[in-house]
């Protein structure tokens, strides 16, 4: 991946009183390529999330998304992006198309049919148009939060452990529209998730952070080398498991 | 059995310790009734009848239009919480003023709609015709709608603020002015410190209002005049409001979390 940086972050820090959740974090992300957030719980992914969407006000540092200030042109950038995760969902009491027709006209389509037509193709939605949201499956429901996040054709996608709490069938089916969307439109993608399996199969870059701090930077091969083990899983645990590593400097430099 | 019993209770007691809406909230209703009630019989102890059945009808039916001007505004953005999608609505390209604008538009309908189906309720059941105020409706449902309004993003702040743990308050601020408000009685029911308290809610100067129509077809002009004008200021007020409270809950990260709040 040599693309322009379309997400460029530095000095972020967020701190909630005494507590720092994300500390001095600087990194980019190039457009095109999907770039993993990881760590263990707490470390501060869902935060840096918050905080590139402009949801969390940073305490100190700058974000620029698409060569803009976020502070100064959030409306422009949301435009722009999309979120997906697993915290967040869309109103139980709607139907499928009722949800999807709200978020199209929120991201300013006029004529919504076509774009939810296709999205509900490629999730393999359509049958279920016209379904109450409530009654859908877990799978069903993590399959319309994608839809609703491709909604606007994203250029950035923010993926917050997208598969989690999904069967592995569904996850891997999941993993696999992502992998399509991102090869034939070319969205970048900031993804969180604690399955390193998942993580190493997808992401081009990670970042792993550690109590709010980059604690290793690289491509997952150069992860793995850095802590000397055979998968990230295991570079997981050893990360997770050793305080001493949290002041290791990043092993692929800060683009 | 009694070691279960106790968690139970334990539960619930837990959670009261450190929420103070829901210690208000036990004392809050019996409070406002005794009021509202107390002061509605000691009018009705003093009146000539067959007109005090009309001002209590007037009175419900205008009582019914604020307060479902308030909460079709905290609702709308309350239910987002509720079904964990605020955070969708948050990251759309949608300003503070468009997600405001909508929330008035669901508004107006709501009390409309309350009107109408109030209005003609109680000219079925009771031969109370509300059209009998004329033009003055408009005045006396504007100023309620936008101080519904004004009130309404006032506990829309604290919605959004607090999350689950002010659902007391959303259904209960509103009664809090209604005792303040002369609703069911006129001002002069009110001890005399209430009655400061009450010319600051523009509401009383509807009440007050529609009872003068009704009884002489009267209106003051002057003193609705006063009433747009609180409503202003509490309008400016209420948006302030709603404004800070958007501004801590984006400083305390709050927007993912609001529904466990």
């Amino acid at each position: 991946m040599t693309g322009e940086a379309v997400i460029e972050v530095q000095g972020l820090t967020k701190r909630f009183g005494s507590v720092v959740a994300v500390a001095d974090l600087s990194f980019s992300v190039r457009r095109g390529e999907i770039f993993g957030l990881l760590g263990p719980n707490g470390a501060g992914k869902t935060t840096t999330i918050q905080l590139l969407l402009g949801l969390t006000t940073p305490t100190a540092g700058t974000i620029r998304v698409f060569g803009l200030d976020l502070q100064k042109h959030r409306r422009a950038i949301l435009q722009r992006v999309n979120l997906a995760a697993t915290y967040v969902s869309l109103p139980t009491n709607l139907t499928v198309w009722e949800n999807l027709n709200v978020f199209a006209r929120l991201y300013g389509i006029r004529k919504p049919r076509a774009k939810i037509e296709e999205l509900l193709e490629l999730f393999d939605m359509t049958p279920l148009a016209r379904r109450v949201t409530g009654t859908l499956s877990s799978g069903q429901i993590t399959r319309l939060n994608l839809c609703k996040a491709l909604l606007n054709d994203p250029e950035v996608l923010f993926l917050d452990e997208p598969t989690a709490s999904l069967d592995p069938e569904v996850a891997a089916r999941v993993r696999d529209i992502l992998r399509q969307i991102q090869r034939t439109r070319g969205i970048t993608m900031v993804f969180t998730s604690h399955n390193m399996r998942e993580v190493e199969a997808l992401c081009d870059r990670i970042l792993f952070l550690a109590r709010g701090r980059a604690v290793a930077q690289g491509t997952p091969e150069e992860v793995r080398a850095r802590f000397r083990t055979q998968s990230l899983e295991e570079a997981f645990i050893v990360l997770a498991r050793d305080e001493r590593l949290y002041d290791v400097a990043e092993v692929g430099g800060a683009d | 059995m009694w070691l279960r019993v106790y968690a139970l209770v334990l539960r619930h007691l837990y959670l009261y310790r450190r929420s103070v809406t829901r210690i208000g909230d036990i004392f809050f209703w019996p409070v406002m009734n005794l009021l509202v009630w107390g002061f509605v019989t000691d009018y009705l102890q003093k009146m000539v009848l067959p007109k005090a059945v009309v001002f209590l009808i007037g009175g419900m039916i205008f009582w019914d239009l604020l307060y479902r001007s308030q909460q079709a505004i905290t609702l709308s953005l309350s239910e987002e919480i509720w079904v964990r999608n605020i955070m969708n609505v948050f990251i759309a390209p949608v300003s503070i003023l468009e997600i405001m604008v909508a929330t008035c538009i669901v508004g107006v309908l709501k009390a409309l709609t309350v009107m109408v189906v109030l209005g003609v309720l109680a000219y079925g059941l009771y031969a109370f015709n509300v059209l009998v105020m004329g033009w003055a409706l408009v005045p006396f449902f504007s100023i309620l709608l936008l101080f519904g309004w004004a009130v309404g993003m006032f506990t829309m702040g604290l919605a959004l603020r607090f999350g689950h743990a002010a659902e007391a308050l959303i259904w209960g601020i509103p009664f809090l002015i209604q005792p303040f408000s002369a609703v069911f009685y006129p001002i002069e029911v009110l001890p005399r410190w209430l009655q400061t308290v009450a010319y600051f809610m523009p509401s009383t100067y509807v009440f007050e209002g529609m009872r003068a129509v009704l009884q002489a077809g009267r209106l003051d002009l002057g003193t609705l005049a006063m009433a747009v004008w609180m409503n202003g200021l509490y309008l400016a007020g209420g948006a302030a409001f709603f404004g800070w409270m958007l501004h801590r809950v984006r400083e305390k990260g709050l927007l993912s979390r609001l529904y466990l709040e």
